[in-house]
């Protein structure tokens, strides 16, 4: 246990070094300029003040000095400042986190929850009309991208039917002290529920993948044998055989819930990391954008490496092995 | 022993198995592992069910429980207590008055404590009690009933399983090869165990590659080739060099175990046992 938790650690920090290495050689090797893009095209900046742009955020030494000065603050646990916000990129991303960690939370367990049940329900009436009509839901939205979903129900919910405001966190033009925990529920809603309706049908396939395993297994047969009705098999032997996989895959699935997020955010203008991540990205702003890139890393790894350990911690036939 | 006073219980007429397949695509076929095969057993009695691997045998009794997968087709008759065994009365009949004793350890549920495993089914209220005293009958400790079953040896698992069959009631119990990989004092209490069964009143249809431990309890023994009933023949017949039997088939096989000299003329040809 304690030599494979100290190799994973190992790797997180190369996967971190490679991450951080790569982000900036792609930042250099677009053609974005950081401070074209920050002043927008303003033809009145003088050519002088743009050199002292430069100069101020340091964008004139060569890249690799650059790297260098950025990883020896952020070994002292500075992750600089952002050159869009002027606050420093730690502050942003604990902000911006709690927002999409509200967002992703939720989608997570629902889509975990509902999806379990509807892959149960789906493998335990295989080949019935139950099972048909959740087979053809899961298809339809395992190939729908999420962006597109969101604007539908954009379309259907916000503007059609005007439920649910069309974006943003808050409603806009009101005190941060004003908003009331109503207001911001009623925006989180909808991109939640994008977020949520796509992961629904991936856990749904998989659980029913394993569940129709498990009830082709021997030990299923021999409990049809004893006399075992369907509810019985399904509360003694699938349930215990098919949470494990079903949680570990759960949190394997940080990764595309955070990937998600970034375009449901995106649509809803929702001003969580993804939506972020984007404008840092299209804004070139540097040190914001692999904090963000950093962090989110690590988050998708705690969820693997949560994933591993439950597998080896919760499952009796493992014991012993870590 | 006479069998005329004796009710049949489970009748096996021309029963033939077959499972559709799909072959590259969308072209069918049916292949048909099981044809005319012919079982009776009567109240009371032990019919010992031998032949090759793959000669159907599992088969044989799982489609007498109705645990055939979803793409097998059935023909053929098999009639339970004079009434035919339609799906529906498998359904009520398994597991409550038909006791099944699986051939493999992979039958039980690999992430449930064993001793729960044989409280399925029994009266909630004396299941542990009853529990208990199966362990104690099969020679296993009470604590082993907290243990999985990866942490058991494949002879207690056995002995696992063969407690799971044993309920109040059971009328018919078909054990499908439940005496491999298992020490001869265990092996003893099991074939105990089923005449027991017998002595109740059960019928028992036992499976199995092992003649010489299936002889020593089973009043008659049904030989089985390739998917049909070769010869059924008192266990009795099975003496000496065999001259009882009917079939040169049966006399081959008896002759070929290594009791019998171990009579390996035919080896090699059409006997591969």
């Amino acid at each position: 246990m304690a030599k494979n938790t100290v190799i994973r650690m190992i790797r997180v920090v190369t996967l971190l070094i490679g991450l951080s290495i790569l982000t900036f050689s792609l930042i250099h090797l677009s053609p974005m300029d950081p401070v074209n893009a920050y002043i927008g095209g303003d033809g009145s900046a003088s050519p002088e003040q743009i050199e002292k742009f430069k100069e101020y955020w340091g964008v004139d030494k060569s890249p690799v000095e650059q790297y260098f000065s950025w990883a020896g603050a952020l070994l002292q646990g500075n992750f600089g400042t952002s050159m869009l916000y002027r606050t420093p990129v730690i502050d942003i991303i604990q902000s911006r986190f709690v927002t999409s960690l509200a967002l992703m939370g939720t989608a997570w367990l629902l889509s975990g929850v509902i999806g379990y049940l509807l892959g149960m329900a789906a493998a335990m009436n295989r080949g019935k009309i139950i099972d048909r009509i959740i087979k053809w839901y899961s298809y339809t939205l395992v190939s729908t991208p999420i962006f597109w979903m969101g604007l539908i129900l954009l379309i259907v919910f916000a503007v059609g039917l005007e439920w649910f405001p069309v974006g943003l966190a808050v409603p806009p033009g009101v005190m941060e002290s004003d908003v009331r925990f109503l207001d911001r529920l009623h925006h989180f809603v909808l991109p939640a529920l994008t977020l949520s309706i796509l992961g629904v049908a991936n856990v749904a396939m998989h659980t029913r993948e394993k569940m129709i395993d498990i009830l082709n297994a021997e030990y299923v047969v021999f409990a049809k044998a004893r006399g075992e009705s369907d509810w019985q098999i399904f509360k003694y032997h699938g349930i215990r055989n098919s949470i494990l996989p079903a949680i570990s895959l759960q949190f394997a699935y940080f990764g595309e819930l955070f990937g998600g997020s970034m375009l449901a955010e995106q649509v809803f203008a929702y001003p969580g990391l993804g939506s972020t991540l984007t404008t840092a990205g299209l804004k070139g702003d540097l040190p914001l954008m692999v904090g963000i890139i950093l962090i989110s890393s690590l988050f998708v790894f705690a969820g693997n490496f949560i994933a591993d350990i439950l597998n080896k911690v919760v499952d009796p036939r493992m014991k012993g092995a870590i | 022993m006479s069998k005329t006073e004796k009710k049949p219980l489970l009748q096996v007429e021309n029963l033939s198995i077959g499972f559709s397949q799909y072959m590259k695509g969308t072209q069918k076929r049916v292949i048909q592992p099981i044809a005319d095969m012919n079982v009776e057993i009567n109240e009371g009695e032990i019919v010992a069910v031998v032949g090759a691997s793959g000669s159907g045998k599992s088969l044989l009794a799982h489609a007498v429980l109705g645990i055939l997968p979803s793409n097998a087709i059935c023909s053929g008759s098999v009639v339970y207590k004079g009434e035919e065994l339609t799906e529906k009365r498998k359904r009520q009949l398994r597991g409550r008055e038909i006791s099944f004793i699986p051939q493999s350890v992979n039958y039980l549920d690999p992430l449930m404590r064993v001793g729960a495993q044989v409280q399925i089914g029994l009266d909630k209220k004396t299941a542990h009690k009853q529990q208990e005293k199966l362990f104690a009958q099969y020679d296993l400790k009470s604590s082993d009933g907290h243990l999985f079953p990866y942490e058991l040896s494949g002879g207690m698992l056995r002995r696992v399983l063969f407690a799971t069959s044993v309920r109040e009631g059971v009328r018919l119990v078909i054990a499908d090869e439940p005496t491999p990989g298992i020490h001869p004092e265990a092996l003893s209490e099991i074939l105990k165990q089923l005449k027991q069964f017998a002595k109740d009143g059960a019928g028992v249809m036992l499976i199995t590659h092992d003649m010489m431990s299936a002889l020593q309890i089973a009043d008659r023994v049904a030989v089985i080739k390739e998917g049909a009933t070769v010869e059924i023949s008192e266990a009795v017949a099975f003496q000496g060099t065999g001259e009882r039997l009917k079939t040169e088939y049966t006399k081959r096989l008896w002759r070929a175990l290594p009791q019998n000299d171990f009579d390996l003329e035919f080896k090699g040809r059409d006997l591969n046992i």
